[in-house]
Order: structure tokens, then sequence, then C-alpha cells
């Protein structure tokens, strides 16, 4: 590695002027050196681009990684490993591990954990209340300057319930500078809940998730977030109600920033109809006419980021009941196909639109600068780049994701897009679509 | 029925089945009646077959009823309970169902608490799978027991007025009703407060109404549905009291009526609340003859999963 990188061939993405004819990027010294055509390798390593776009490398603003207390559905090497294959230089995870993440020495044992693995970054997001209890508030000023620089703020997989400790933990969010990300659930309206409410939830005899009750909790969220001042980024927007509910925050010029998961854009509740407990999670899949109104609101700006909210299980914890199944889909391995597929390829939105909901956009809200991470692929800049081929098919296959896990809803999918190398601190970690130092899980 | 890839028959819902399929079980369920009544109650049809109730929620009725009709047929017959099995050890539905499976059964009848485990349990199996109540997915041996005695009483099914009244939203019985009511082109009104209605319950092919008074003058046949006390906790209507008043077959209604539908109920019955005590005892022969119905319906269902041509 010492002799530098060549990416050499492909055609660079910038935000915004699209994509650039055929380049050469070399790399040395972990930064970019050299954009331009031509470029002599010398004694650097080649990587072939050629038919592949270089991007900045992908940033998740909402994954599981498990660890620590769940190892056995995914750790922080096995979901590196993944997110490196998927074309990630940056994940950012939720506290909800065992021990929560909600103090600084959980928090800079996963960026540790991280570091050591060294195949992208690993950022955690921080409790918003001790345990994830909705009680009382967790430490944001500490986490947020310890090692693991804790930005972001997430009860996530429950809302902070009571609307008093919410207002307060954006106060004090707001004078930390730190940013709180919201899953937003009435769960008075959703217990027991199980998958969208609406005709398929009546067919299918499984208790219903009503969309209101997703957007009372957006719309509380904002109205606290115009109060506070304090930066909110909503989770996982899965109805066409929050999406209006988004527009018109923005509009009003209140700091929201909003995410969707690929599996909201991709699929329906009709994909329910067969009890596959690979199409649970939370918040559920929704109408046709939602995933509607979610595409709409990609185009026209509503939404900023892509994200996957990657949360792998167990086999036995899905080859179960439908109702004692775990809720959530693994996604690192697969966004990139469903966003060229479903977005690109559809025509919903440009490849560089659609590519800077997964760079520009959360370095942007997560501040990545700071990290060193900057969306642009421009001598000087750190080399953390994807290459990835648009026009490679493919078809998912879940036994050969690098996750721990399997729980996805795309097995057998035919696909187009494939990350192909992925540069991360000016090292290779991925080539040919795959790590470079072997793929196989020690100890399997 | 559905026929999976190793030539199982399931039963697993009524909205899979044909109109065809439901005429030509109780057709059969018809010949399988009179077995009952001889004075040996046997036939030698799936001698050597070995059928497993795998009752995994509470169930008189259904377990016996489906207990009696594969006797009826001869098959040997486990029965299986949640309280006293493996699950109760904390072994998966999964592994208990391939165990039990693995001892050479041919057909597992299944009840549940949880909708889909019957279809789940499909691809874990290599047998056959009754449906015998789903959470509050569907219950189809009991719409077609339904079905049986409503055309028995009535001698048809095509444009007959059916409502059913009570507690839809968490009603299989209901799902099945309507799915297979709607098959053989009866029409189904649905009694209920909104709050006991699920979602987009019309699409399914049902219209609704709040009066029992309007189903009452309109229906052919009144479908009681047992109401929960729990419900109440639910917040889904005030009291049982209320509920009696608004929504109970009172003595009050029923004598007012001149043309008298016919009374159903899926059982057990909670008399003083969806239906008055008085009224229960005039109806009853009806609400024994669906239970009679049960076992012959039950006999046809396991017969065309098991026996005959199809092998």
């Amino acid at each position: 590695m010492g002799n530098g990188l060549l990416v050499k061939g492909g055609r660079v993405l910038t935000f915004p002027g699209g994509l650039g004819g055929e380049t050469d990027v070399l790399v040395e010294g972990g930064l970019i050196t050299r954009v331009g055509t031509g470029i002599s390798p010398g004694l650097a390593e080649v990587a072939d681009a050629s038919g592949c776009v270089v991007a900045p490398g992908f940033i998740e603003m909402h994954a599981h990684l498990r660890e620590p207390g769940m190892e056995y559905k995914e750790d922080v090497a096995s979901g590196s490993r993944a997110a490196a294959c998927g074309g990630y230089s940056a994940v950012f995870c939720m506290p909800n591990t065992d021990p929560a993440i909600d103090n600084a020495s959980v928090a800079e044992y996963v960026f540790d954990r991280g570091v050591d693995e060294g195949l992208c970054m690993v950022l955690p997001h921080g409790a918003i209340t001790r345990g994830l209890c909705g009680e009382t508030l967790a430490p944001m000023g500490e986490m947020g300057t310890c090692r693991a620089g804790v930005r972001g703020f997430s009860d996530d997989g429950n809302p902070v319930s009571d609307s008093e400790i919410m207002r307060r933990a954006m106060e004090y969010a707001r004078t930390m500078g730190a940013l709180v990300i919201s899953h937003s659930e009435e769960k008075s309206l959703s217990a027991g809940g199980q998958m969208n409410e609406g005709y398929y939830s009546t067919v299918l005899g499984l208790r219903g998730i009503p969309p209101e009750s997703e957007q009372i909790g957006v719309f509380r969220d904002i109205c606290l977030a115009e109060k506070t001042g304090a930066r909110l980024h909503l989770a996982h927007v899965s109805t066409a109600g929050s999406v209006d509910l988004v527009r018109a925050a923005k509009k009003r010029g209140i700091p929201v920033t909003c995410e969707v998961t690929t599996h909201h854009f991709c699929l329906d509740d009709t994909g329910l109809m067969s009890y596959d407990t690979n199409m649970k999670m939370n918040p559920p899949l929704r109408s046709s006419r939602d995933v509607e109104a979610l595409l709409e609101g990609l185009v026209d700006g509503t939404i900023d980021v892509i994200a996957t909210d990657h949360a792998p299980h167990a086999p036995h914890e899905k080859e179960t009941e439908f109702d004692q199944a775990e809720f959530g889909v693994v996604g690192l391995e697969t966004c990139l196909a469903l966003v060229v597929t479903r977005l690109v390829d559809a025509g919903v939105l440009s490849l560089e639109d659609a590519v800077a909901r997964l760079t520009a956009a959360p370095a942007r809200i997560m501040d990545m600068e700071r990290w060193g991470y900057q969306a642009a692929v421009r001598e000087g800049a750190p080399a953390n780049l994807v290459v990835f081929n648009p026009d490679t098919e493919w078809i998912v296959d879940p036994r050969a994701f690098k996750s721990r896990a399997r729980n996805t809803p795309y097995g057998g999918w035919q696909v187009r897009g494939k990350v192909m190398h992925t540069v991360f601190k000016g090292r290779l970690v991925v080539k040919d679509g795959d790590l470079s130092g072997g793929s196989a899980e020690p100890g399997e | 029925m559905v026929v999976d890839a190793n030539s199982h028959r399931h039963l697993l819902s009524i909205a899979e089945l044909r109109r065809e399929d439901i005429l030509g079980l109780l057709d059969s369920a018809r010949s399988f009646a009179e077995v009952s009544t001889r004075p040996v109650k046997k036939v030698p049809a799936l001698r050597g077959r070995t059928i497993v109730n795998l009752f995994l929620e509470p169930s008189t009725r259904t377990r016996m009823s489906f207990e009696l009709a594969a006797k009826r047929l001869s098959a040997d017959v486990m029965n299986f309970s949640s309280s006293t099995s493996s699950l109760s050890k904390g072994e998966s539905l999964k592994d208990t169902a391939k165990t039990i499976v693995a001892m050479g059964v041919d057909a597992v009848v299944i009840r549940h608490s949880s909708a889909g485990a019957p279809l789940m349990l499909t691809g874990w199996v290599d047998c056959s799978v009754v449906n015998a109540g789903d959470g509050m997915h569907e219950h189809p041996t009991q719409a077609l027991l339904d079905l049986f005695t409503m055309r028995e009483e009535l001698g048809r099914l095509e444009g007959l007025k059916v409502a059913i009244v009570g507690d839809i939203d968490h009603s299989r019985v209901a799902r099945s009703n309507i799915n297979a009511l709607n098959k053989v082109g009866a029409e189904v009104l649905l009694v209920a407060p909104r709050s006991l209605l699920p979602e987009k319950i019309e699409s399914m092919g049902a219209r609704t109404t709040g009066s029992i008074d309007e189903a009452l003058e309109w229906c052919d046949v009144l479908y009681l549905l047992r109401i929960q006390m729990e419900r109440v906790d639910e917040s889904r209507f005030p009291s049982l009291r209320e509920y009696t008043l608004q929504y109970g077959l009172t003595q009050t209604r029923w004598s007012r009526l001149k043309r008298k539908p016919l009374v159903m109920h899926p059982g057990p019955m909670n008399r003083g609340v969806e239906i008055a005590s008085g009224v229960a005892d005039e109806v009853e022969t009806v609400i024994t003859g669906q239970v009679a119905a049960g076992v012959a319906v039950r006999m046809a269902v396991l017969y065309d999963l098991l026996g005959g041509s199809h092998g």
C-alpha cells in the first residue's frame, strides 16, 4: 500500500455536476493526490474502474451493529465487512445495544472496535435517555466530547414517549450542538402491531400499525423542534402523511431533516401476503400510495437521506410465528443496487441526486468533515471512495452476505448496480467486489 | 385446496378455495353426515393414516370435532396441547412440528394464536396441514360447517342474506365466513360499532351497519359472534350491558320480528350478552346442528386431503 493506489478509468461523480468523463484517481498517503487522465501507475496498485462510477464513500446514518450485547446477530467486525462491501466509508450505529450506548465508555468501546477493524468508520449515535428508558437524559455532553465524538442522539427502536423529556432533550441537545434523531411513534396506537394497518392487515388478521401512529410522533417532534430550535432528524419516515409534515416544516424554516429506508421505497404491504417475516419491520411496509409519496419526497428534496436501518437478526428470530418474529431487515449490502434499480433506472432520481442522498446529504447533517470525510473526489481530499458499476446485474444471494445475518426480503431479486471497490483512508479495503484481506469470517 | 411442491394438499384458508371446492366439500360432508347417524359410526377411508391435532390455543369443540372426524374415518389420532409440551420448554414451533412429523404423520391439524402459523408450517413439514383457526386470520372449517348448516336449513346459499354481528375485528370466524359467503354468492352485512370493525373490511366484500335492527329486518341468517369482556378493557365498547342494549339479540328484538331469521352462533355462547337466554333456547337446535355439521365437514376435509384419488 505504501506505493499508492491508482483507480483507473472510472467516471467521477460530483455534487453538483454529475458524471464526468473517464478519469484516473491517484491515491497516496491516504489522500487523493491526482485526478486526471492518463496517469501512470508507476509502482501504485491499480484498481480497474472501467465502466464504473467513482464517488465519495457512502455514509449510513442508521444501522444496528448489535455490539455490545447481541453479537450473535452482528458485531462491529461483521457489520464493518458488510458496510465496506456495500461501499460505505462510515456507518452510524444506533445505541440500542446491551448495555446501551448511553455513556462515553460504551461509545468509545464501539468506536474503538470500528478502528480495530479498519474497514470503515464506525460512529455511534448516543442514547437520548439513560438505558433508552425514556426517563432521564443520557450525558450528551460527555459522549460528544469523548473519542467517539457522538453528535447524533436517538432512542431508536422506541420513541421518547414523554413529550416533556423530549422537549428538554432537544433544548439540551441544542446547547451541545447535537442532533436529535427521532424514532417517531405514538406507542399507544401501535401497541401489538405487526404490519401496516389497512386492507392487508385486515385480510391477514394481523394487528395493524396505523400511519397515524408515526405521523403523531413526527408532528410532535416537529413542534418541539420549532419551539426549541434544536436540529431534528426524523428516522425512517414511511408514510405519505409524514412526508407532508416534513415538507411543511421545511417550508416554515424549521431545522428538520429526514431519511427514508431502502425497503420503504422498494416494497409495500402487499408483500406481507405470504406472512414472510423478512417483510416485518418497524415502521412497517406501508401502502403503495405511501411508497409513491416517499418517491415524491425524494424527488422534491423533502427527504434528505437514504438509509437502510440495517437490523440484523439470527435465523431463529425470523423463522417463527409472524407475531413472534423480530422487527427489522439487513440492508448494507443491497442498498446501492436497490437505489440504482428502483430510483435511477426507474427514472425517479438522477444518479447524482440518488448518490448524494448516500454521501453529500448525510455528510452535511452529521458534519463529516470533522472525521476527515469530504463528499467530493478531488485532489487533496481524504481518499474515501466507492467504485461501483451501475450496469452490472446480479442476483441477491443472502448466503453471500458478509453480515452475520440473512434477514433480507430481497433474496433472489435480480438487481443492477454493484460495488466493485471501496477505498477507506487510502486503502483498498474491497477489491473486485470482495474484501481485499479475504472474506472468511474468523471461526466460520 | 393448496397443493405444495411435494404434492401435499393443505386447507389453510377459505380465501384460497374456489367456489367449486367449497360446494364439493359441502356435498361430500353430506354423505359423511350419514355415517354419524349409523350405530357403528366408522368408515375405513383413512385406515392406516395418522393425524396429529396440534392445538396450541385452548379449544374444546374444534379439537374434539377434528378428533371424532379422524376417528370416524379410521385414522390414528394423536393430540398435542401446548401446556404439557416441549413448546412450554421453549422449543420453537418449527422444531416441535418437525419432530412430530418425523414420527410419520400424514396431516397436522393446527390451532394457533398467531395468524399465518399454518401457512408457515407447510414450509417446515412434509405432510398435509389443516388450519383449525389461526389468530384473527381464518377458521376455514368453521365457515364450511356454517355454510353446510345454512344450506341444510334454508336449502340454498346463493342470494342468501347473512348478517354477522359482533367483534368482527378479532374474529377469524367472520373473516372465513365473509370469504366463503362471497364465493358462493351470498350477501354479507357486518353489524358492529366501528370500533369492532377492522380497517377496509368492506373491501373484503361486505357491507357494514351500526344497527342490528336494520340487519334483523334484512337478513335470512343472523350470525352472532361471541363477545369478550377484555374488549371492554381495550375500549372497544363501554360495557357488556351497553353491548347487549345496542347489539344483543334481546327477547324484545326477537319477539317483535315477524319474519324470523335463522340464528347461528359458533359457540361458546354468552347467554344474556349477545343472545338472550330465552332466544338461545328457542334456536338451540340450529346451534347444536352446527356442532354436528362440524364433524361431517371435517371428515370431508380430511378425506379430501388424505384420501381418495389425490393420493
